[in-house]
């Protein structure tokens, strides 16, 4: 499980079955055995309600089978999260109260799909999320405001920029990312080595 | 730091019957000035000099929140109360001089819902009527659904109806009108937040079925100020003060404190924000904890009571205080 720090840091929960109208699941890649899970302990009719939005990522097949045995109204099943984006606004556009969301796998998902949920007027808190596999980072510049996924080095080089960024705990829910810093802004030229902290 | 909120001293402009059982109340600064702002959902915390007692009591402020010229609050007479609304309805009259507190907010209106659902429950209807005031400009989406007993004990019943029409919904008990409370809560747009006051069963029985349908309890907003429980009298150590102060049978532990002249923090003197909490050195006996603002757990440690609201029986209490 992804240690807090700072405040600003999101940490991750376990996901439980809670009473609601519609179930939500986003997911994506191992955050597929987070909802394997949840269903072992879901009643009988439960995914007659739900909804399974999943991103197998580098995954691939392995979960796909399990899903549909869960046999949910409906399991969409998506090459990147951005193809999955629309349905998700779909969904969260027309859900009414008693809509019950459930986020797994990487930060960079749960956070992005989190933020749809929050712009929809769930409060972040009512949503569940729990973090399995990868733990690499979804990353800002807050100097070209560029964003890098899948960070894994620290310091990294900005994709957008060239900029060389140390990567802080300071979260920003608004566009769901880490922030990155000038490693050198003090020092132009001296930049520690680089080295693996997310995986 | 002194007690409770800043405190303003005020002169009752206008005392306005409004039904058999509801009175209401106007004040103004004395000195002439504007009154500090509120939101919609806050109280402020009425002194009175009831002979050679002080009663406070908290009552939601239900003039508009954008009039900075006085405060109304509305208050049911309460034959069986404790006494409060019973001074305020018989010795209060206008041209008095009184003191009310600076107003405190514990039932705010969240303003990132997308709508809000207001439930009241007879004289409930008071920290809405501020916040449809405060709603109404801005254009915010809100539905009131208000329960009474009768037509004639329906305060403010007509002119929300004529100044809201359609998101105006009144049930009357007379006539065995329910809110269908399911049926209102199942599809509501999301994002909706339902806020309740009234008497307590019907807090409970909201809370229990926005739970039950999966709404998150970020969104079930309630305010429910609890008068202190008479009880048996008990004595208490205050062991910072070093004064032993009897708490007598109709009196709240905060309020025999205040007696004692030993100043103690509060704002809602209702068992609802928590400020009151006071650590127990020593004990032998029960509490009987009523507020709504520790957990469980802490009520069984015994190592904290909320003196406002709750009370002791047994052989020895020592607070530090």
């Amino acid at each position: 499980m992804l240690e807090g720090s700072i405040l600003s840091r999101p940490v991750y929960d376990v996901l439980e079955i809670r009473p609601g109208r519609l179930h939500l699941m986003v997911a994506d890649a191992e955050g597929a055995e987070a909802i394997l899970d949840l269903a072992a302990s879901a009643p009988s009719d439960f995914f007659a309600r739900a909804h399974v939005i999943y991103v197998p990522k580098r995954a691939g097949d392995k979960f796909i089978a399990k899903l549909e045995q869960l046999a949910p109204a409906q399991l969409y099943v998506g090459p990147t999260y951005e193809a999955a984006l629309p349905r998700l606004r779909r969904v969260l556009a027309g859900a009414h109260m008693g809509l019950q969301v459930y986020l797994a796998g990487t930060e960079g998902l749960m956070g992005q799909a989190m933020f749809e949920a929050t712009e929809a007027g769930i409060p972040h808190s009512a949503i569940q999320t729990e973090h399995r596999g990868s733990a690499v980072r979804r990353v800002q510049c807050v100097h070209c405001k560029g964003i890098t996924e899948d960070v894994t080095h620290d310091p990294f080089q900005c994709a957008h920029c060239g900029l060389h960024l140390f990567v802080r705990d300071h979260y920003s829910r608004r566009i769901a990312a880490f922030q990155g810093v000038r490693v050198d802004a003090e020092d132009p030229g001296n930049i520690p080595e680089s080295v693996e902290r997310f995986r | 730091m002194s007690a409770g909120a800043a405190k303003i001293p005020v002169r009752v402009a206008e005392v306005t019957p409004v039904n058999e059982l509801v009175t209401r109340f106007r004040f103004v600064r004395r000195d002439g000035g504007l009154m500090p702002t509120f939101s919609g959902g806050a109280h402020t915390v009425v002194e009175m000099n009831d002979k050679d007692r002080v009663r406070r009591n908290p009552y939601s402020i239900m003039s508009d929140p954008a009039d900075r010229e006085g405060y109304s609050i509305s208050i049911r007479r309460d034959d069986n109360g404790r006494g409060g609304s019973l001074f305020m309805h018989r010795q209060v009259r206008p041209g008095m001089e009184m003191v009310i507190s600076n107003p405190v907010n514990l039932f705010a209106l969240d303003l990132r819902a997308r709508k809000h659902l207001l439930l009241a429950g007879g004289i409930g209807i008071t920290p809405f009527l501020a916040q449809i005031k405060q709603l109404s400009p801005m254009n915010g989406n809100f539905e009131l659904h208000y329960s009474v007993r009768t037509a004639s004990l329906g305060s403010y019943a007509d002119e929300l109806v004529a100044n809201y029409r359609s998101r105006v919904h009144l049930y009357r008990d007379d006539r065995g009108e329910q809110i269908d409370l399911p049926a209102l809560l199942d599809g509501q747009p999301l994002g909706t937040h339902v806020y309740v006051c009234g008497p307590k069963g019907m807090i409970a029985w909201v809370r229990k079925t926005a739970t039950a349908l999966g709404w998150p309890r970020e969104a079930v907003h309630h305010e429910e100020f609890l008068a202190p429980a008479s009880g048996k009298p008990f004595e208490v150590m205050l062991a910072r003060s070093n004064k032993v102060i009897k708490v007598g049978e109709h009196q709240s532990l905060l309020e025999a404190i205040e007696a004692a002249g030993v100043e103690a923090p509060y704002l809602c003197r209702g068992g609802a924000c928590g400020q009151c909490e006071t650590d127990v050195i020593e004990y032998e006996g029960t509490f009987l904890h009523k507020d709504h603002w520790l957990t469980p757990t802490q009520c069984a440690s015994g190592a904290k009571v909320m003196p406002c609201v709750s009370r002791f029986e047994g052989k020895t209490l020592v607070l530090d205080r």
